[in-house]
């Protein structure tokens, strides 16, 4: 492993300092770990029409943010919290207190980037890593973060693995699993939590604004050459890991924010697959 | 079913019911919109359950779990990236609450199903790939893989395209050998070729055991209605009566 990062760093012309060395780390096992949870909670998000719900998720949890600035405690804890709170606030909202479910995402989606600004507001001095939340830093995650991420991805694995067909009945339709299963609500309950928090630990990837895509672009890159929901599973972890890691590598060298970077590359993959796809098509019909 | 009333909240919707479905039965469920058909399949199901009465199943072969059901309007997204082996192996809920991998016997049970509903060949398409007629046959699948010994269908006229609609009543004919069936449907036309009981809802409940409609079951209705007689050769009868409408 040394050995061939070593030949790596020297192939890429970089110095080989511990400071690179770190950054590249951090990046190859970041982008493992993001494209995996993201293919997993992405293709559960987007088969199930879910983007707004987790775009409210993902903008409520600033509020968490925010809140651990000012206390002083890891602000990614407070995010965990805020989004899953704010998961099942709009689950309460709308179901209990007969609330339309996007004006209830809307409602949530704001209140917490108020509370986050406002309590950021309140911490004395200049926070620098502001901006890191907002749209991503590489250079500020940790290997806290990554371990995380690493944890996440093996309990995502398990779960899906485990109970994948479950999951799949119940998101596919809900009601018919409801006449016969009792269990809906909590496989429910949990996938939706399971989601929040690989979102919010994501949040450190690509930032609150980006986030989101790095969970869409994959599954949609996936689901214009299949409709089989694990290999949809499987073409986002792949076509995540793609964008990761070339948007990272090009960030470097340009000099520009990976998150956006990252965001750029899935998007131009989405679009040269895409139209791959609608010219072998082409090309089929044509030969006969 | 014994005397049983059910309501959402405060407003009844059926009051009063009885009703008993042999084994091997076809009963076809006619009455008004809004009359309660789809709650009576509900209470069945005890998705609802009864204010008043209680539903009986008399052998311990029957129960809750050994019902079918083909909802009025599927709920399942037909956008939803699932193959129609998934939608029909989903049917296995019936039996197992929670699904962690399926047996090759239940795999071999639905390839089973998927034949015997002409769905060769698509059993690893996505819905959205079939024609409305072709997605009733894969909910049809999920409804009976299960093994039934009771079949609820609510509506499946409103689906089926006119191409499948006579296959998917021989279909029935086919089932209502090895299972009950309960059909919901505002149609009778379509309905009566292979009916032996009828009960006609509206918020009571007339039930008659024959394959013709009483007159007493029309009363319920409240408004003309269309039928087709089978005899030798079917026709449309109108039938009216007089309360004003």
């Amino acid at each position: 492993m040394e050995k061939y990062l070593i030949l790596f760093l020297n192939l890429t012309m970089m110095d080989g300092s511990i400071l690179q060395y770190d950054f590249i780390i951090k990046g190859l096992f970041g982008a493992v770990f993001a494209s995996i949870t993201a293919g997993l909670a992405g293709t559960y998000i987007v088969s199930k029409r879910m983007v707004f719900l987790s775009g409210g998720i993902t903008h409520a949890s600033f509020g968490g943010i925010g809140i651990g600035y000012y206390f002083g405690f890891n602000p990614v804890m407070g995010a965990a919290v805020f989004g899953i709170l704010s998961a099942l606030g709009v689950e309460y909202l709308s179901v209990r207190q007969k609330i339309r479910e996007d004006s209830a995402i809307g409602i949530l989606w704001a209140f917490g980037m108020a509370i986050g600004i406002i309590f950021i507001f309140l911490t004395p001095g200049y926070s620098p890593n502001l901006m890191s939340y907002l749209f991503g830093s590489i250079l500020t995650v940790t290997y806290a973060d990554i371990f995380a991420l690493g944890i996440m991805s093996v309990v995502l694995i398990s779960y899906f693995g485990i109970f994948y067909r479950t999951i799949l009945y119940i998101s596919f339709d809900e009601s018919f699993a409801r006449t016969y299963s009792s269990y809906v609500d909590i496989f429910k309950y949990v996938t939706t939590a399971l989601v929040a928090l690989t979102i919010v630990l994501n949040i450190r990837m690509a930032g609150v604004v980006l986030v989101l895509s790095l969970f869409t672009i994959p599954p949609n890159i996936a689901m214009i050459f299949t409709r089989v929901y694990s290999r949809i599973i499987l073409w986002s972890i792949i076509s995540g890991f793609t964008g990761t890691a070339a948007g990272y590598v090009i960030s470097y060298f340009a000099g520009i924010p990976v998150g956006a970077t990252i965001i750029f590359t899935l998007v131009i993959i989405w679009v040269l697959v895409k139209m791959g796809y609608q010219l072998t098509r082409y090309m089929r019909k044509d030969k006969r | 079913m014994r005397s049983l009333t059910a309501a959402y909240d405060t407003s009844i919707v059926l009051e009063d019911i009885d009703l008993t479905v042999d084994e091997k039965d076809f009963v076809g469920v006619i009455g008004p919109n809004g009359g309660g058909k789809t709650t009576l399949l509900k209470v069945i199901l005890g998705l609802i359950k009864p204010v008043k009465g209680k539903i009986e199943f008399n052998s311990s072969l029957i129960n809750g779990n050994s019902i079918g059901y083909l909802p009025q309007i599927s709920t399942g997204d037909v956008n939803y990236p699932v193959t129609v082996t998934d939608v029909i192996l989903s049917g296995m809920m019936i039996r197992k609450k929670i699904i962690s991998g399926m047996s090759p016997a239940d795999k071999k049970k639905a390839r089973e199903i998927i034949e015997e509903l002409g769905l060769s060949g698509m059993e690893h398409s996505s819905l959205s790939e079939l024609s409305g007629g072709q997605i009733q046959r894969v909910f049809l699948g999920r409804a009976i893989i299960g093994d039934p010994r009771l079949l609820l269908l609510d509506e499946p006229g409103n689906f089926v395209d006119s191409s499948f609609e006579k296959d998917f009543y021989e279909k029935l004919k086919d089932l209502n050998s090895r299972m009950a069936i309960l059909m919901v449907s505002h149609d009778i036309g379509m309905i009566s070729s292979h009916i032996k009981s009828y009960a006609c809802v509206n918020r009571k409940l007339h039930y008659r055991p024959s394959s013709e409609i009483s007159n007493e079951q029309l009363l319920a209705y409240g408004c003309p209605i269309q039928l087709i007689t089978h005899g030798e050769v079917p026709h449309t009868v109108l039938k009216s009566h007089n309360d004003g409408r």
